[in-house]
């Protein structure tokens, strides 16, 4: 067999209530596969608020989940406007969301420091203009 | 007393194997096979949606028999909030309660005071403020078989009481030892709206001291309480528990009564899968107490009951709005918490696991994912599962091969 399994999902961009479809698959999968409830609960919220990032900012993109016996690898990849200052974005409450969105109960700014608090590893690729991509290890 | 570990049992001849409740069981429990609906007890909550689904009544509630309540030397009713929105023109309870006494039971136990009781704990356990939030209530015992069999990363949110029909009995057994009666003489009967509190009720039954001798089902005790009610003139004013207590018949009676701000009270099986998505993915923020109810209005909607949930739910305000009886409190019992603490938390289930072990479990998803592929994904049913995915994971299970219609038809 393959060393993991590979789950591939696409993040429609002007859906917000299909958001979290991807992780809500990855975490069904995982159930299955019986990886404890904790780790389940990380990789539910870090996966999620990566979902809803590409939607508000990206228009979608793609969602890769590569599980192994012992960890999850998640790849959140679009090709949206890309994030000017990484450190900035990663500052609790700091957002470049617009008011429209906000008013939706988005963009608080607590996208990416969730995603790294709930997550055991984080990098992120990015460049303006072209797009971001975020990957995500969760070790069980 | 035998114990039941079935809720709900199929009449195979009324069954004409349409897939209605297949496609309406929340836990993806039910499977075709040769023509007849077959539940899988090992995913079944016992919410009785299939029961409420099926058009030729083939799907049968289970319950105790009312005979079974002549047994015993002193019986004790436990009726439920719900039973009083049941009836037309009910403008006093105490009708319902002289009602129970007159076929036959020595003492009625109303499940609604004990409801207050749960009420007045739960506040008492909140304002400690070490429980995980949002707590979400374990009432419906259907909600929390539901989130140890498919949301068990919300298990340390369950709120770790006993629900009141159990309280209820524990209380009703405890006062009437203290009064002298023989412990071995009392037979308490729950009289229940649903499955899932049947189901729930003689599983504990088996585990801890034995308070419940059987659970009833409303529904067969209705026709003969309403002949004895008909007769009642002037009932006594036996009445113990308020507005407060019977509110929790119907979804959001229980949240409302915590007083709290911010809670969230939900029914309806899609409903309670829907808000246990949201909750698992951390997005319930700032919410206290969660209330749901996998019956549509609550315990109303229950399918033991008679009457429409929703003209029942509007009874009960009506005789609510009369009731000024106050909640019920643990001083006035005499209880302290650990009356109605559970004794054990409740097990995950790990009928929704591939295998038990990770490695082999990994090989089989790759095969679900594979044959996924091949099937159609429009989830038609006729092969007997409620989706393509469930197909295909049950092939891989049990080692057999894919049967599809749309398949063999393109190929033929």
């Amino acid at each position: 067999m393959e060393d993991c399994i590979r789950l591939e999902y696409d993040v429609d961009g002007e859906n917000f209530a299909s958001a979290g479809n991807a992780s809500e698959s990855v975490k069904r999968t995982l159930k299955q596969l019986g990886v404890s409830p904790e780790f389940v609960r990380k990789v539910a919220i870090a996966m999620y608020e990566g979902e809803i990032n590409m939607v508000i900012h990206a228009h979608g993109g793609k969602a890769l989940a590569e599980i192994y016996p012992d960890h999850i690898g998640i790849y959140l990849k679009d090709s949206g406007p890309g994030i000017a200052d990484v450190d900035l974005a990663m500052k609790a409450g700091y957002s470049t969301a617009t008011e429209n969105i906000r008013s939706l109960g988005f963009g608080a700014g607590m996208g990416l420091p969730n995603m790294k608090k709930y997550s055991d590893e984080m990098t992120i690729e990015t460049a303006v203009g072209v797009g971001t991509t975020v990957y995500l290890r969760v070790n069980f | 007393m035998e114990v039941t570990l079935k809720t709900v049992v199929l009449d195979s001849e009324k069954c004409i194997g349409c897939i209605t409740c297949m496609r309406r069981c929340p836990t993806e429990a039910i499977r075709i096979e040769n023509g007849k609906a077959k539940i899988l007890y090992d995913k079944c909550i016992n919410c009785g949606e299939c029961v409420r689904s099926c058009k030729g009544g083939a799907k049968r509630p289970v319950y105790d028999s009312f005979d079974l309540v002549s047994s015993y030397k002193y019986k004790i009713a436990l009726p439920s909030p719900s039973l009083f929105g049941q009836f037309n023109n009910l403008d006093d309870p105490n009708y319902v309660l002289e009602g129970l006494l007159a076929l036959g039971f020595d003492e009625v136990f109303e499940v609604g005071l004990a409801a207050e009781l749960v009420t007045d704990c739960t506040r008492r356990l909140m304002q400690k403020n070490t429980l995980p939030r949002p707590v979400i209530s374990t009432a419906c015992p259907a909600v929390a078989e539901l989130i140890m069999l498919r949301f068990q990363e919300l298990a340390d949110h369950l709120l770790p009481v006993y629900a009141p029909a159990k309280i209820a009995a524990k209380l009703a057994k405890k006062q009437a030892v203290a009064r002298g009666i023989p412990a071995d003489d009392i037979g308490i009967f729950f009289i229940s709206p649903c499955p899932a509190k049947v189901y729930s009720l003689h599983r504990e039954e088996v585990s801890n001291e034995k308070y419940i001798s059987g659970v009833l089902s409303q529904s067969d005790i209705y026709f003969r309480l309403v002949e004895k009610m008909n007769k009642i003139q002037n009932p006594r004013k036996l009445c113990k528990c308020g507005y407060s207590g019977i509110g929790w018949g119907s979804s959001g009676g229980e949240s409302n009564s915590l007083g709290l701000g911010n809670y969230i009270h939900c029914s309806g099986t899609r409903n309670v899968l829907g808000l246990l998505r949201e909750m698992s993915d951390g997005k319930l923020e700032g919410v206290e107490f969660v209330e749901m109810n996998m019956c549509p209005g609550g315990c109303v909607g229950g399918v033991l009951n008679v009457e429409n949930p929703f003209i029942a739910r509007n009874k009960m305000r009506q005789i609510c709005d009369k009731l000024r009886i106050p909640p019920a409190t643990m001083e006035e019992y005499g209880l302290d918490e650990s009356f109605f603490l559970w004794d054990k938390a409740p097990e995950p289930s790990t009928a929704f696991q591939l295998d038990p072990d990770r490695f082999a479990a990994m090989r089989k998803l790759v095969q679900v994912e594979e044959l996924l592929k091949k099937l159609p994904g429009i989830d038609c049913g006729a092969c007997g599962a409620p989706t393509c995915r469930c197909h295909a994971e049950d092939v891989v299970m049990s080692g057999g091969q894919p049967h599809c219609v749309k398949l063999e038809g393109g190929q033929a």
